[in-house]
């Protein structure tokens, strides 16, 4: 057994904790000081994860890296860390995430900067512990475990309405929560009955028999729970209260990572958990995501606030990666996850562009602006690389992803993939349309002559997020042969045999273009 | 060869990163050399593999390179991948060719711009991206360039966006051909999941294979829908109806611009896109049905809209979509090679038309105003010269180059194979729209060159010749938009001279060698006797001359008062047409306009109010007005406990006592 290494990329974080801890942040030398070891101790979390993807075997499908000590042994309870292909690259994506948020909170936050890295770092530890937990039971610690630094994220460094913002945020995460926790509770009792063993592992949980009812009831707990994370529509309004209000760095942890436990909950949990009841909802799922991206785009076009825009821009991505893990074929699922990523990069991308506006001018909306590309040049590019890719536009990341799960969605479901791709045009719309309004015209406002161009620190916290747009943009193979087997596997535990008694509703709109029988050719999978 | 086909798309990239992330610290002769040198070795490139693709067997003439593998999903796989066939190979000698004469015409036009360098790299973009949509091997490339032109374009059209009006016409090209391109995906979905991959060396044999196992009958319907889902794309980028009206606003860019992409190369993508396509279209006669009968519909309307505009470079636009029209006539009636034909003689002189429009626009000081304008003949003679021959080219007179492509496509068009009455119509349309496009091409050119100057002094004091780098290119534009037909004679002019071959339809044969064959084993023969095909011709000539003669009569005899007169006799008919029939109105209010309400609508009541308001907030509220009203049970005052526990034993009391 090599070296337990998920652990101590889990904690890693926790250690930077402790250092800052002991120092005193009363001068603004003892700010910095703290400001950087929060920042090495991110570094060190992401060069460790590197090890990570040394140490992944792409060829695998099932879970690796495990390891597994016993905590509670009278109810089954075990300390279980494991990954697969799409935790592998949402475990990266926090730890690359995170050093660049700390990098922006730079001068953001100057109250209270102990207890915000503080809370960051456990929150990055809580981040990561769920993506790695194997246990239903640690799963779920660390789930809620993540509430509290965010729920102060917001609470304490937020906005004007920063205590409506967070307390709406974290009941609502808790109503789902609960109803979750209730249904773990009764999946290992059911297993328990079954087995006659009392255990939380989630690989001997995954098959579990019991009535179907039950599989439809504790399906609809656990998928209540994930789609308030994504957020699904008609779940998602606590989104645009918890952005606008947050600070920056919350945001873009928010955007960039707090959503994916949403989808990695699906795609961990709910739909391998329950075949049955995964199939049951899945035309009701399909449409939700539909809606979601179209409304979320539509609702985005006429906000004032860019924040609030990029906010439900979130709830259309997100719609996305939700329709790709429903439609279950090869390129959907991976499109999906890869989505994912690409949502934390680019939206993240947004969050932070918006926050440096934000620091100099106090103001996010959008009316505020206007004409600003002549004043400050490069942060205008950069806004307008990020914008490609959050459209979607080809040789940027945004683009496989959104190809890839269409693509997928379309050999299900065409009536849903052409709903789904309206989208496309949306997105155009709504972003364009800010950049506009933003960038381009006269300057306006004479308080925006004096608008400073971004820094060195700013523009060396973007610069890896632009790189990666491209690199997944241009060579996504690297990203996606990593997760072929898991993705595959994922398929296989998820499809149900019998899914023909679960008509699509759609299934009378496929036949549309009558292309069935004649014409189409199989194409292998 | 094949190695070095890379190099053509990677010239422009590099001159595009170059002066993209250095040029602000270039002087102008720097950002000059790099921006028009790269284009330069591209073209330079491109003649090297064309001669050697010339000293093929015509059957073999197909360079392949893959780069790298870009995706591969499950069944999906795709490649970064180039294709050089003749095809491609004469899309990328115009692509090059053209544009290296246009950016050694923007070192003259654009020189006092204050952005030289953002321009250079935008174009050097533009370029790259062209050539990726040319080159591409595969649909996905190929969309990379489709795209990538796309954005090109948005960043050039909004180049001076200071103005915002220049910035929306940007934005408004990129949402229409985004609407286009959701089509255009669509299509290469359904194509994927029927033939199991996007690359063209996999397609069309695929295609032909299933046909010929009689599996895939003739217009089987989702070759029908592929193909009619690929056109919404080519209407978004070729301007064609319904998707046209972002192409007009998009003058509001820099000349070079207007000359580059919206008429000579971009727009031209979605004729490409069906000519590469052929083998799918021939197979599917009903979606080139549609195809033929949105370009007549297009070259007819647009060509209307021209008569009337005022501004020098919009009516240069209006033409621009007309003539598309015909290009995707001559694709559309299965005359494949016409198409291609018209695509690359109209990249000649509606060039030239752009760039000595600019030329003039030049010594104008700006203004754009034909009504300001009138005998720059004197002072431009170069100019002059050069766009009259263009002027001629496009009025499709003989010799001029328009004449033989435009023929060429009127009279396939006549006899259309797989509809003949419809393409009698067809014929009928698109030799009406030449009448009028001699018409208002004409216009153009009485009201700018001849009769009295009508602008202020002080324009007339700056009136000029443009410089050598600008003039140059207008000489070469003008004697290709000559000479340039000659590529094409057909057979019957051919014959009459003593032979002369048809070179461009012998060097595009293999391209369109099956669809040919298909043709003729299904339709009816296509061919019409030598005296009809001599009337057809005389006809266009004869139409194209009546439109220049009235244009002279109404605009240069009778300049001063007849068109005022004609335009209030028909008062009506004048307003609709000058407000080019309200489209853009009834767009706004039809469509535009609905979302945005619809959408203010989702968010402040189905969101605001219903989801968040009622739905969220509704429970809150609920569990604090009855915490409000219940807390006042719990008041503190020992009395009021006593009664309620008095009324409580009462309460039981009474139960235990009538139970």
């Amino acid at each position: 057994m090599n070296a337990p290494i998920l652990t101590y990329v889990t904690f890693l974080p926790l250690l930077g904790v402790i250092f800052i801890m002991a120092v005193p942040q009363r001068s603004e030398a003892g700010k910095n000081v703290i400001r950087a070891i929060a920042l090495v101790a991110s570094l060190f979390t992401f060069l460790a994860s590197l090890r990570i993807y040394h140490a992944f075997d792409a060829s695998i499908g099932a879970f690796q890296l495990l390891e597994d000590h016993v905590w509670i042994p009278s109810y089954g309870i075990h300390y279980k860390l494991g990954i697969d292909g799409l935790s592998f690259w949402l475990i990266l994506l926090t730890t690359f995430l995170t050093p660049l948020t700390i990098l922006s909170t730079w001068r953001a936050i100057d109250k209270r900067v102990k207890e915000f890295q503080v809370a960051l770092l456990v929150l990055e530890t809580a981040m990561l512990g769920t993506f790695v937990a194997l246990d239903l039971f640690l799963f779920y610690v660390f789930w809620e475990l993540m509430l509290i630094p965010m729920y102060l994220i917001i609470g304490v460094w937020g906005g004007e309405r920063r205590i409506y913002a967070a307390i709406k945020f974290f009941l609502y995460t808790a109503v789902g929560s609960l109803l979750m926790l209730v249904c773990i509770i009764g999946l290992v009792y059911f297993h328990n009955e079954h087995t006659g063993h009392l255990t939380f592992d989630l690989l001997q949980l995954y098959g579990t028999s019991m009535p179907r009812i039950y599989e439809i009831l504790f399906f609809a707990a656990f998928a209540l729970a994930f789609a308030i994370k994504v957020p699904m529509f008609p779940l998602h309004t606590w989104l645009p209260d918890a952005h606008v209000e947050a600070p920056t760095a919350g945001s873009v942890i928010l955007a960039g990572i707090l959503l994916k436990m949403g989808t990695y909950g699906f795609f961990r949990f709910a739909m391998p958990l329950f075949p049955q009841g995964s199939a049951y909802f899945a035309p009701l799922i399909i449409v939700l995501s539909i809606i979601g991206i179209i409304y979320g785009a539509l609702v985005a076009m006429v906000q004032p606030d860019i924040k609030k825009l990029v906010a439900y821009s979130s709830v259309s991505h997100l719609g996305y990666c939700m329709l790709g893990l429903y439609v279950l074929t090869r390129q959907g699922v991976e499109g999906s996850v890869l989505q994912m990523i690409n949502h934390g990069i680019s939206t993240g991308a947004l969050f932070l562009l918006v926050g440096i506006v934000y620091e100099r001018r106090h103001t996010r909306l959008i009316k505020e602006y206007g004409g600003i590309a002549r004043i400050v040049p490069i942060y205008s590019t950069i806004f307008l690389i990020v914008t490609l890719s959050s459209i979607g536009f080809p040789t940027t990341n945004g683009f496989i992803g959104e190809f890839l799960i269409l693509l997928g969605a379309f050999k299900v479901n065409k009536i849903a993939a052409v709903f789904a791709a309206t989208g496309v045009i949306l997105g155009a719309v709504y972003m364009l349309w800010m950049v506009q309004r933003v960038f381009y015209g006269q300057v306006k406002n004479p308080k925006n002559l004096a608008l400073k161009d971004m820094n060195l620190r700013e523009v060396a916290y973007m610069l890896p997020l632009l790189v990666l747009i491209f690199w997944i943009g241009l060579y996504p193979n690297f990203f996606l042969k990593k997760m072929h087997s898991s993705v595959e596997h994922f398929i296989n535990q998820v499809k149900v045999e019998d899914v023909q008694e679960q008509p699509h509703n759609f299934a009378a709109a496929n036949n549309i273009l009558q292309l069935g029988e004649v014409t189409v050719l199989k194409v292998k999978e | 060869m094949d190695k070095y086909i890379f190099l053509i798309p990677l010239f422009p990239l590099i001159g595009f990163l170059i002066n993209g992330l250095l040029g602000k610290r270039f002087g102008k002769g720097i950002i000059s050399f790099i921006g028009c040198m790269t284009v330069g070795f591209s073209f330079i490139v491109s003649l090297f593999i064309w001669k050697y693709l010339l000293s093929l067997e015509p059957g073999h003439r197909i360079l392949t390179q893959t780069l790298w593998k870009w995706m591969s999903v499950g069944g999906l796989s795709v490649d970064v991948s180039f294709m050089i066939d003749p095809l491609s190979m004469l899309m990328i000698l115009v692509v090059t060719g053209v544009g290296f004469l246009i950016h050694v015409y923007s070192t003259g036009y654009m020189y006092e711009d204050e952005s030289y360098w953002r321009y250079f790299a935008y174009l050097n973009m533009f370029v790259f991206f062209m050539a990726m949509l040319v080159l591409g091997g595969n649909y996905l490339v190929m969309f990379v360039g489709w795209e990538g032109v796309g954005l090109a374009s948005y960043l050039l059209i909004g180049f001076w966006y200071q103005g915002i009006d220049n910035a929306v016409a940007g934005k408004k090209a990129f949402v229409v051909n985004r609407i286009g391109d959701f089509g255009f995906v669509l299509g290469l979905f359904l194509m994927f999941w029927t033939f199991g991959s996007l690359s063209y060396l996999d397609v069309f044999p695929k295609a032909l294979e299933l046909f010929e196992q009689g599996s895939l009958p003739i217009n089987s319907p989702v070759l029908v829908a592929i193909c009619l889902l690929l056109f919404v794309g080519a209407t978004g980028k070729s301007a064609q109806i319904p998707l046209y009206i972002w192409l007009p606003d998009a003058m509001a860019g820099p000349t070079p611009v207007s000359a580059l992409i919206h008429a000579a190369t971009m727009v031209t993508a979605g004729v490409y896109m069906v000519a590469r396509t052929n083998v799918l279209y021939t197979l599917a006669p009903s979606a080139l049905l549609v195809v033929a009968s949105i370009a007549a519909a297009t070259a007819f309307f647009a060509a209307t809209m021209g008569v009337l505009q005022n501004d020098i470079k919009k009516v240069l636009a209006y033409s621009t979509v007309s003539q598309l029209g015909y290009m995707f006539i001559g694709v559309g009636v299965t005359a494949y090679w016409a198409g291609i034909f018209h695509l690359m003689t109209h990249a000649f002189f509606k060039a030239c038309l752009f760039l000595c429009s600019g030329s003039v626009i030049h010594a104008m000081s700006g203004d754009q105003d034909m009504r300001h304008m009138g005998g720059l003949a004197k002072k431009m003679p170069i100019t002059y010269i050069t766009m009259l021959f263009a002027t001629l080219a496009i009025s499709g007179l003989p010799p001029f180059a328009g004449f033989f492509s435009k023929d060429e496509i009127l009279g396939k068009a006549f006899s259309f194979p797989y509809y003949p009455m419809a393409g009698k119509i067809i014929w009928f349309i698109g030799t009406a729209g030449a009448g009028i496009t001699a018409f208002y091409m004409f216009r153009l050119i009485f009201m700018t060159f001849h009769g009295e100057f009508r602008g202020t002094k002080e324009q007339e004091h700056h009136l000029h010749e443009s410089p050598a780098n600008m003039t140059v290119p207008l000489v070469i534009l003008a004697l290709l938009s000559l000479f340039g037909g000659w590529l094409g004679i057909p057979e019957l002019i051919g014959k009459f001279f003593g032979h002369v071959p048809n070179i461009l339809e012998g060097f595009l044969e293999p391209v369109f060698e099956h669809s040919s064959n298909i043709v003729s084993q299904f339709a009816h023969h296509g061919h019409v006797a030598e005296p009809v095909e001599w009337t057809l011709m005389t006809t266009s000539v004869v139409v194209a001359i009546i439109g220049i003669s009235l244009a002279y009569y109404i605009y240069m005899v009778h300049g001063k008062e007849l068109p005022q007169k004609l335009a209030q006799k028909y008062a009506f008919h004048y307003q609709v047409i000058y407000n080019k029939y309200y489209v853009d109105e009834i767009y706004e209010f039809l469509v535009v306009l609905p979302i945005y309400y619809f959408s203010v609508f989702l968010w402040k009541v189905a969101d605001a109010f219903f989801i968040d308001g009622i739905g969220v907030n509704g429970p809150a509220w609920v569990v604090k007005r009855t915490s409000s009203i219940v807390r006042l049970v719990q008041n503190g005052y020992v009395q009021t406990y006593g009664a309620f526990m008095l009324v409580g034993m009462v309460t039981i009391l009474c139960f235990f006592i009538y139970r």
